[in-house]
């Protein structure tokens, strides 16, 4: 599942670990926690070697997509459960526990629920006391895996916004592993992609959308289009029209070049790149996408706003605006 | 509050589309409500109206037979042998089926099975043949003065052969369904693997777990055929409360032997209305969220 992968995370700092499903993202997530073996390679915490530890002794806390919060205890059960569970030495005073659980309910927004069941939550609340429940243990790492996954849009994004402040104010170092494209570029203080086990790129969310280091990243950051170019030296051209997007060094020749819908501007068509008709278009929070059906029978999404309205089968010109080459 | 909707008029008894008209339907129940009562209500009641025959006290002087005691002695023993064995097997059989994968695994589940296949009678046979004089334990074990046929230690085995399956066959698919999440979540806040297991593991699947205990006692103290095999039938010692009302009842005692029974029919009835009050104060927590 995962092959020679390095990655260094940041003390306090937020990371995405974004990819698509079966990539190998929640594997990399349950090696750290201890859940699952590795079989070779090491995990480090701070220079300390974790590869043998057992899961208990990694102080990591782990956030699972479907809560797994435990059914027959109430919620402050729940959050004292890493504390109820230590050795009688290492364990806090009742009154000590019992106060760090307020706390933890009161940081949740969830003050008062303490003695309901977790099967009297919303899925949002439950979410959230399973991170109390692996804050409380005070970890070193926080580890969720999908944690907005089985949530529903408007929780998503109230809930995403919340994780972040959090964050922000405790400074926990923190991974997350994501499908959700927004969600990883939104939250997160850099940005990890995986494809197929392997680590693609690492960086701050601008880097990786304005530098993706490969095909796979850029595909998955969003949509794009592929368009047959040609670079000799310095700019690339597209059917003899120079666009504004520099070739990487010494590529000489036809390359291809990827450009995103917003990359593209309605033009006329004597100044246009590419051309065809307007299949469709539709407007929604401030933009609107159009849809061009080039000669050929493809389909290229444009994502420009002019004002203007176009009718189906209106013929229009295509400029390209920017766009990705690799090497 | 106000009337907001105007109330729709619903044709009264209107017949859903798999409906029989009402001549069918209340034949139908009434072939069911026969054979209920048939098969299952006369006899039952038959036990104890043949029991209480000749009055109470008549009822009362099977169990001051010493060899009556000494069987329900025994009953006792066996299930308090038989039962938290099955238990604990069952446990660690579902566990480790629910949660690891391992090669031989299907294997396991069919051979768990296997008890609930095979007649009563030839897993008795099967000790014999193990552990009788001609068997290939026999020898051996007479010469180290081992007795487990014909004694406790046989009709315990049988027991546990017979009640194999029940636990573990009620918590596979519980834990199965439960996965180990919750488990997982235990083990990550510094649990040790023991304290998740009372912790979590266990109250998750108490109900299921009584619900099967329960199930599993009642076979354990009703099972007859397999204990026949084994126990030799001897009087006072190796007889158990189905062994005991077979020899009542071939005596022609028949007022002891169906007053004996009757312990066993009031056993029967016992363990009805708790599986009834399991399934349906907890129906969720059982395998399958058992709903009747």
């Amino acid at each position: 599942m995962l092959h020679d992968l390095s990655l260094d995370v940041r003390a306090g700092e937020l990371l995405g670990l974004l990819g698509p499903s079966g990539s190998g993202k929640t594997t990399l997530l349950r090696v750290i926690a201890g859940l699952d073996a590795p079989d070779r390679g090491r995990i480090l915490f701070g220079g300390d070697d974790a590869t043998g530890l057992p899961v208990q002794e990694r102080a990591v806390g782990f956030v699972f997509q479907h809560y797994a919060l435990f059914k027959h205890m109430s919620v402050a059960d729940n959050i004292a459960y890493g504390l109820n569970a230590r050795r009688r030495a290492d364990r806090p005073e009742k009154a000590e526990i019992k106060r760090r659980v307020g706390d933890l309910l009161d940081l949740i927004r969830l003050s008062g629920f303490g003695d309901r069941y977790p099967s009297q939550l919303s899925g949002g609340q439950r979410q959230r006391v399973a991170l109390a429940r692996a804050l409380a243990v005070e970890p070193r790492v926080l580890l969720l895996d999908e944690p907005f996954g089985a949530l529903d849009a408007q929780v998503r994004k109230d809930l995403r916004r919340w994780l972040r402040e959090i964050h922000d104010r405790t400074g926990q170092t923190t991974i997350f592993v994501t499908h959700d494209q927004d969600e990883a570029l939104e939250l997160s203080d850099r940005v990890a992609v995986l494809d197929r086990g392997r680590l693609e790129q690492v960086g701050t969310p601008d880097e990786v959308q304005e530098n993706p280091s490969s095909v796979t990243v850029l595909k998955f950051l969003g949509d794009s289009i592929e368009v047959e170019a040609l670079a000799d030296g310095g700019r690339v051209r597209v059917r003899g029209r120079e666009t504004p997007v520099r070739a990487p060094d010494g590529a000489i020749g036809p390359v291809r070049l990827y450009v995103r819908p917003w990359q593209l501007q309605l033009v006329d068509l004597d100044a246009a790149h590419l051309s065809g008709v307007v299949r469709s278009s539709y407007r929604s929070q401030g933009r609107q996408r159009i849809e061009v059906e080039e000669a050929g029978g493809r389909v290229l999404a444009v994502e420009d706003f002019d004002g203007a309205r176009y009718a189906p089968g209106h013929p229009v010109g295509l400029r390209i605006n920017g766009g990705y080459v690799f090497a | 509050m106000s009337e907001i909707f105007s109330p729709v008029s619903v044709p009264a008894a209107a017949a859903p589309a798999t409906g029989e008209g009402p001549g069918v339907r209340a034949l139908l129940i009434g072939i069911a409500v026969v054979f209920l009562g048939l098969f299952l209500v006369l006899p039952l009641f038959a036990v104890f109206a043949q029991a209480f025959s000749r009055g109470i006290d008549a009822y009362l002087d099977a169990f001051r037979e010493p060899d009556a005691w000494s069987a329900i002695r025994l009953t006792l023993t066996v299930a308090a042998i038989a039962v938290p064995f099955n238990l604990v097997f069952g446990i660690a059989a579902s566990w480790s089926i629910a949660k690891f994968e391992f090669p031989g695994k299907s294997l396991l589940i069919t051979l768990i099975d296997l008890p609930f296949s095979v007649s009563p009678v030839v897993s008795g046979l099967i000790y014999v043949l193990l552990f009788g004089s001609q068997g290939l334990f026999g020898g051996w074990l007479q010469a180290h003065g081992i007795q487990i046929l014909f004694a406790l230690p046989g009709i315990v085995l049988a027991t546990i052969f017979v009640t194999f399956p029940f636990v573990a066959r009620e918590l596979i698919p519980l834990m199965q369904e439960q996965g180990s999440s919750e488990e997982e979540a235990a083990l990550t806040l510094g649990a040790s693997g023991l304290h998740a297991f009372w912790t979590v593991t266990l109250p998750n699947i108490r109900w299921g777990l009584l619900y099967s205990v329960l199930l599993c006692n009642a076979r354990a103290m009703g099972e007859f055929g397999a204990v026949s095999v084994v126990s030799g039938h001897i009087r006072g010692l190796t007889n158990t409360i189905p062994l005991h009302v077979e020899i009542l009842y071939n005596e022609y005692n028949f007022v002891a032997a169906f007053a004996v029974a009757s312990l066993l029919a009031a056993l029967a009835l016992v363990t009805l209305v708790l599986k009834s009050v399991l399934e349906w104060r907890y129906a969720g927590d059982l395998a399958g969220g058992r709903a009747h």
